[in-house]
């Protein structure tokens, strides 16, 4: 546990004060406990920072800061918000958040986002609302997207695909030369949530992806059967990594760093550990996933990670302001910047970090993603159909013509699940 | 009590005195008696009730009777988790003569034994999750010792964990390690109250090998052997660190068991199904209780016995 006290240097207080971060205005006084689960090293520091300047904004400010592994604090959260509540806490968008809203453990916030904030994080309003209103703020998210090895690439005369058919085409020229096209490890099951996500959204669009999250539509339609049947394409090129139900996403990164696969569909936090292995920015590249139906908008996934205050927080008023600190233009450009969370920052009005794979996901959210952006798919989908439904497409990759039983079966969880 | 009687004149012993040997058992007890009612007993009474109602574990617990029931009863994964829950019995039962033939090697007096000994315990005190991992590298399908392995004899590389029809027994495999050991111990604890003279008397009959073990040995192992019984068929049934650090239940479920399906749905980051965990929790019961009446029949009648 971290205490931040007042102490705090003039020098530095000047420094804030002359940025003008002080959103509110007029300082803050009391308690402002935070629970976080930002306890991987870079995160972890990012939260620290956070809170000292969030501190020196407001020196009579008494903050305690728990950071919480991120792993635990999954089962913890259900301990913490009915009980010994924060008054700040992480967790997820969307649908991920929708147990705590409707048992009332979180709190109805919109009166935060009327007004400036609405506008500037206007790309993210809609993951954080539910029933209408919203229930936190977001603090950063990510692209997904192909992230491919661009020496191999190079030396195969292939070019970035625009459609499934060159995305095919350059898929079997990397097969020929030896290699697989695309590593996976779906041992965790998400990993195959995520070519899902991308396929059903390029055949059946944003609408009827989020519709079906939501439980509106049949899995065994003729539009998810499309999803599957081009799906089903690739799967029959053999264009994945053997053996893949063994292997962690971590696990699966080996193939592409010693050129045994391609490419990876993945979200940009792979960046790091595939930087980290050996491959600079001439080896490694990134497109977004190619249009396959050219009748449907292009649509993104981008994960939101996001702050909520509980509704039995003691010090509602202290938390509010911290999430405006959070959400800040300037706070946004400092914490998502390359050498700290190394994401998007939410707000609009913030710069993102001079990097590569920043730029182009930045680029392709703000101007090429007129579909929507959805969150991913055990986000989207409530978390038990998320697990069916992750289960049966790790199936689906292994044996493809258990397609009926798979969607049969997800059809009854279905059922269930969104009585 | 005898002195009961020749008390009642005398005046006044304190009714503590005078039922001192009828109290003070169960005064020694009351500590252990509270504390398996509180985890122990409670919590199975409080199982049969969560499992009639449906609920998060955060809002309102709603009763629907037996419906969690109904829908384990067509329930493709708790079918998937029974049948290899009775693999894991069948087949985990193998430590029992595989500890008894280590028992037997090792059960001699040469130079070094100790350290012979130690080394066959050894997988008995690491951690499971350790074992865990290192038979999941063993596996590993491209750079795995097994696969190398049965490269050199020119069989094709087999993804152990991550095929359906292998993975259960590959987890179970794991497990037979350290259980092996644990059985090995517990016979060679056994070995040593073995009667010299019986042998003794046995080979002058003319008694060899498999004979002497059959009629001479093995039975005079009894105590060992219902021990190792008992320990393997708890460990069996509560299978459940290996499987999560070497699968996480998978490839898509199928190498799930009871005790983790429950996990899964009750307590994992996908479900918060109470009602359903402890419906799957009080089938487990009904099957550990067979067992558990067999134990203690068993243990009631060598009680009785003597």
């Amino acid at each position: 546990m971290h205490k931040f006290l007042k102490a705090s240097t003039a020098a530095l207080a000047l420094a804030v004060a002359a940025t003008g971060a002080n959103a509110d205005g007029h300082a803050l006084s009391g308690d402002l406990v935070i629970f976080s689960d930002m306890s991987n090293p870079a995160p972890r520091a990012v939260m620290e920072g956070m809170v000292e300047r969030f501190g020196e904004m407001h020196p009579d400010l008494n903050i305690e800061l728990t950071v919480i592994d991120r792993e635990a604090y999954k089962t913890q959260i259900r301990n913490f918000l009915t009980a010994n509540t924060p008054d700040v806490a992480n967790w997820y968008a969307a649908n991920r958040m929708r147990p705590y809203v409707d048992a009332g453990l979180f709190e109805d916030i919109s009166d935060v986002w009327e007004g400036t904030l609405s506008e500037e994080l206007a790309s993210t309003k809609g993951a954080m609302t539910l029933d209408g209103k919203q229930w936190g703020v977001p603090y950063t998210y990510y692209q997904w997207g192909v992230y491919y090895r661009k020496d191999i690439y190079e030396e195969l005369g292939l070019t970035e695909p625009t459609s499934f058919d060159e995305m095919k085409a350059n898929c079997q020229a990397i097969l020929d030369s030896g290699r697989k096209c695309y590593t996976i490890g779906t041992k965790f099951l998400w990993t195959a949530g995520g070519w899902f996500d991308y396929l059903n959204m390029r055949t059946n669009g944003y609408d009827f992806h989020s519709e079906l999250m939501a439980g509106k539509h049949k899995w065994d339609s003729p539009e998810v059967r499309a999803t599957f049947a081009n799906w089903k394409e690739l799967l029959d090129m053999g264009a994945f990594v053997d053996n893949h139900t063994s292997y962690s996403w971590q696990e699966s990164l080996p193939f592409i760093v010693n050129g045994e696969a391609a490419a990876i569909l993945k979200g940009n936090f792979a960046v790091a550990p595939l930087r980290e292995a050996g491959l600079d920015d001439s080896k490694l590249d990134f497109y977004q996933f190619p249009a396959i139906n050219p009748a449907v908008e292009l649509a993104e996934d981008a994960p939101t990670d996001t702050f909520h205050i509980p509704s039995g927080a003691a010090n509602k008023d202290n938390a509010k302001a911290f999430l405006k600190f959070v959400t800040s233009a300037e706070n946004q450009t400092m914490i998502n910047a390359g050498d700290a969370l190394g994401q998007l920052p939410v707000n609009s009005k913030s710069s993102v970090d001079d990097d590569k794979f920043l730029l182009e996901g930045f680029e392709m959210l703000s101007s090429n993603s007129p579909g929507g952006v959805a969150q991913f798919f055990d986000r989207d989908a409530p978390a038990e159909m998320a697990k069916v439904g992750m289960e049966g497409l790790q199936e689906f990759m292994v044996k493809p013509d258990n397609l009926d039983n798979i969607l049969a079966r997800l059809d009854k969880a279905a059922e269930r699940i969104y009585k | 009590m005898a002195d009961a009687t020749v008390s009642t004149g005398t005046s006044q012993r304190g009714w503590y005195k005078r039922n001192e040997i009828a109290v003070t058992p169960w005064l020694f007890l009351i500590p252990g008696i509270i504390f398996f009612m509180v985890y122990v007993i409670i919590p199975i009474f409080q199982s049969f009730y969560y499992s009639t109602l449906s609920w998060d574990g955060l809002g309102q617990a709603q009763n629907i009777g037996l419906a969690n029931y109904a829908e384990l009863w067509d329930d493709d994964a708790f079918y998937t988790s029974l049948r290899n829950n009775f693999i894991w019995l069948a087949l985990y039962l193998l430590a029992i003569p595989a500890g008894l033939a280590i028992a037997l090697l090792l059960n001699q007096t040469v130079f070094g034994i100790r350290l012979y000994k130690s080394l066959f315990f050894f997988p008995f005190v690491i951690s499971q999750v350790v074992v865990g991992l290192v038979f999941g590298w063993f596996y590993d399908p491209t750079f795995g010792l097994f696969n190398i392995a049965l490269g050199t004899v020119g069989l094709g590389p087999i993804n152990v964990l991550g095929d359906e029809a292998y993975v259960t027994y590959g987890i179970i495999a794991a497990g037979l390690w350290p259980q092996t050991a644990y059985c090995m111990i517990l016979y060679l604890t056994g070995l040593n109250a073995v009667d010299p003279e019986q042998i003794e008397a046995a080979r002058l009959d003319g008694a060899k090998r498999f004979k002497m073990l059959w009629y001479v040995v093995i039975p005079q192992l009894k105590p060992a052997t219902f021990i190792a019984f008992v320990v393997t068929i708890i460990g069996a049934l509560r299978s459940f660190d290996l499987i999560s650090i070497m699968t996480n239940g998978g490839p898509f479920g199928s190498s799930r068991v009871l005790s983790f399906y429950m996990f899964e749905v009750a307590l994992s980051e996908y479900g918060f199904r109470m009602g359903y965990g402890a419906a799957i929790a009080v089938v487990l019961f009904l099957i550990m209780l067979i067992f558990i009446t067999y134990f203690l029949y068993s243990m009631y009648n060598e009680e009785k016995g003597r």
